[in-house]
């Protein structure tokens, strides 16, 4: 049986389990609806009155910023399912089997995959009565590099689930990990604003350049050097987070 | 079907090297049904890690299945089954998808698989349970459950994992039943830890007894209560003085003691001493009133071999 097929079962069983409890699919984007309609009536004002803004509005500056959003934290904490997996002994059984490795963890990416792309489409279609406006085909190639920078982070959050291999743990790392990376990405406000040392400081995360792609690209300006370097550094991630996820699937002990 | 020479693991801990398992060499033939006996933290169940491909061995060299261990562990993954301590089915899934993505991991065909699931939920008594939620299910259930999820490919050889901890005895009782009869129906070689002394005497061919990390006895239940102990031999009588004269001079005879009524010794084969024990006794006109033999039991053995109770021992983590 190919990687493929393994791949294509791992992620059916995956998404039969989120199917059978859709009320996390909602809870996940409850997030995100709650800063597109109370944080962003705030950025109207202040994105007229303040020097330094990227061009376009305040939604075209906000709901590209929320998708990433959406990407990175609801993709970062899916690693939690996993370590009850791990402890009801699922992980070592498929393990025990013939199935490749790549399928065991890129199977579970992909059903975090789709579940985001499904998030991010209820998002955009609620930001449109908030008065987003944006290019289609921006929006399409907007939902793809979240897509890629999802998958990077599901299996970040699931190598590093079973290395931790306790709830206890991964809570308090994932927030550690999560909020400098929050803030210094400019989800919130755009970095432009920043003084020097606290741009520079931002260069230095990779999800800040997704966020500026993706903003690039509601903006409709998709052939700029920053959607190009965006999604140059959303396949590197993912090329990197993969990679650690398969080798944690290989080596896991206990 | 198994051959393992020297299998030894160590862990690296903070306060420095852990031997888990100390060098094991293990050989078990077609079609037995063997039993790894041992405390908590005896090291069974990172022995039982090594031989699935679970974990990499840091010393020693096995052949499973037919396939190299260390050179061939997808070979080794195709060809064994394997019940693992915590069970393995996804408490949030239906028993049947589970059962048939298992046999969809082994390569067989959806049908084959369906086909495959539906029999072996009717030979573990799991009829019924198809459109469940696993986690709905009995403690007994869910075992047999995890133990239909590694036959799904029909493997010639089961590893399972301390198969009956945690169930009520008439569920082990249960299990066991099954067990055996999948080992006399289909010919499975089953290699299964315990550390259980009832389960090992009750459910094993043979066994092989293991302590901090090495391997202290093996043999047949009977062989190693027989080598270790001998059986104990308790005759009732009115005439204890006599009586303790003629059993002084059987054979082989150890540890004599007169108790009350009752006159005891050790010998290593009680069974085979009795006729001529009685035919003594009747000649010398020793009334008795009764004649026991007393089987040792494993927890002798265990207390012979590491000088400490198999009980005693239990509950201590690693």
């Amino acid at each position: 049986m190919t990687t493929l097929t393994e791949t294509w079962l791992i992620f059916q069983r995956s998404m039969k389990q989120s199917l059978r409890n859709p009320a996390w699919v909602i809870i996940g984007i409850v997030q995100p609806v709650l800063y597109l309609a109370l944080f962003g009536p705030l950025l109207v004002p202040i994105i007229q009155n303040t020097p330094g803004f990227p061009p376009g509005d305040a939604y075209q500056v906000l709901v590209p910023a929320l998708l990433v959003q959406l990407g990175l934290f609801g993709s970062l904490f899916v690693g939690f399912g996993l370590i009850s997996e791990y402890r009801a002994g699922v992980i070592e059984r498929m393990r025990v089997t013939p199935v490749s490795r790549v399928a065991l963890l890129v199977g579970r990416a992909l059903k975090d995959v789709v579940v985001l792309v499904v998030q991010g489409i209820l998002l955009t279609v609620l930001a449109l009565f908030f008065g987003l406006r944006a290019p289609f085909g921006g929006v399409v190639l907007a939902l793809a590099l979240v897509a890629v920078l999802a998958l990077a982070m599901s299996s970040a959050s699931y190598a590093l689930a079973l290395k931790l291999k306790s709830e206890d743990t991964l809570a308090p790392v994932l927030n550690t990990i999560v909020l400098p990376l929050l803030l210094l990405s400019g989800i919130l406000l755009p970095m432009t604003l920043a003084p020097t040392w606290l741009y520079n400081l931002s260069r230095v995360n990779p999800f800040v350049y997704v966020v500026d792609a993706e903003r690039a690209i509601f903006r409709g300006d998709f052939g700029g050097s920053v959607v190009v370097v965006g999604i140059v550094v959303a396949i590197a991630l993912v090329l990197v987070m993969v990679g650690w996820g398969v080798r944690t699937f290989q080596r896991e002990s206990a | 079907m198994i051959h393992a020479r020297g299998l030894a693991r160590t862990f690296t801990t903070r306060r420095g090297p852990v031997e888990a398992v100390s060098g094991v060499d293990i050989d078990v033939a077609p079609g037995e049904l063997v039993g790894f006996l041992g405390p908590n933290g005896a090291g069974k169940t990172t022995t039982l890690r090594m031989l699935t491909t679970l974990l990499a061995p840091t010393a020693g060299s096995a052949t499973v299945a037919g396939c190299d261990l260390l050179t061939d562990p997808l070979g080794v993954r195709r060809k064994i089954g394997y019940v693992g301590q915590s069970g393995g089915a996804g408490p949030d899934c239906l028993v049947a998808d589970e059962l048939i993505l298992q046999g969809r991991f082994y390569g067989l065909s959806p049908a084959r698989s369906r086909e495959r699931a539906a029999e072996l939920l009717e030979q573990l008594d799991l009829t019924g349970t198809e459109t469940r939620v696993v986690q709905t299910l009995s403690g007994g259930q869910r075992r047999r459950l995890d133990i239909a999820m590694g036959l799904m490919h029909l493997p010639t050889l089961l590893f399972m994992d301390e198969p009956s901890t945690g169930l009520d005895p008439q569920s082990r009782a249960n299990l066991w039943g099954h067990i055996r009869g999948l080992h006399a129906e289909h010919g499975t070689t089953l290699f299964l830890t315990t550390h259980y002394l009832d389960e090992a005497d009750a459910l094993c061919d043979r066994i092989l007894v293991i302590d901090k990390g090495t391997i202290v006895a093996e043999g047949t239940p009977d062989e190693l209560k027989r080598r270790v102990s001998g059986d104990l031999v308790l005759v009732g009588t009115t005439d204890p003085a006599r009586a303790a004269d003629i059993t002084a001079r059987i054979p082989d005879s150890t540890e004599h003691a007169v108790d009350g009524q009752t006159v005891r010794f050790r010998v290593p084969d009680g069974a085979s001493v009795l006729p001529t024990l009685l035919g003594e006794l009747s000649r010398a006109e020793v009334a008795m009133t009764s004649v026991e033999v007393r089987r040792p039991s494993l927890d002798d053995v265990f207390l012979t071999m590491t000088g400490r109770s198999l009980r005693e021992t239990e509950g201590v983590g690693v």
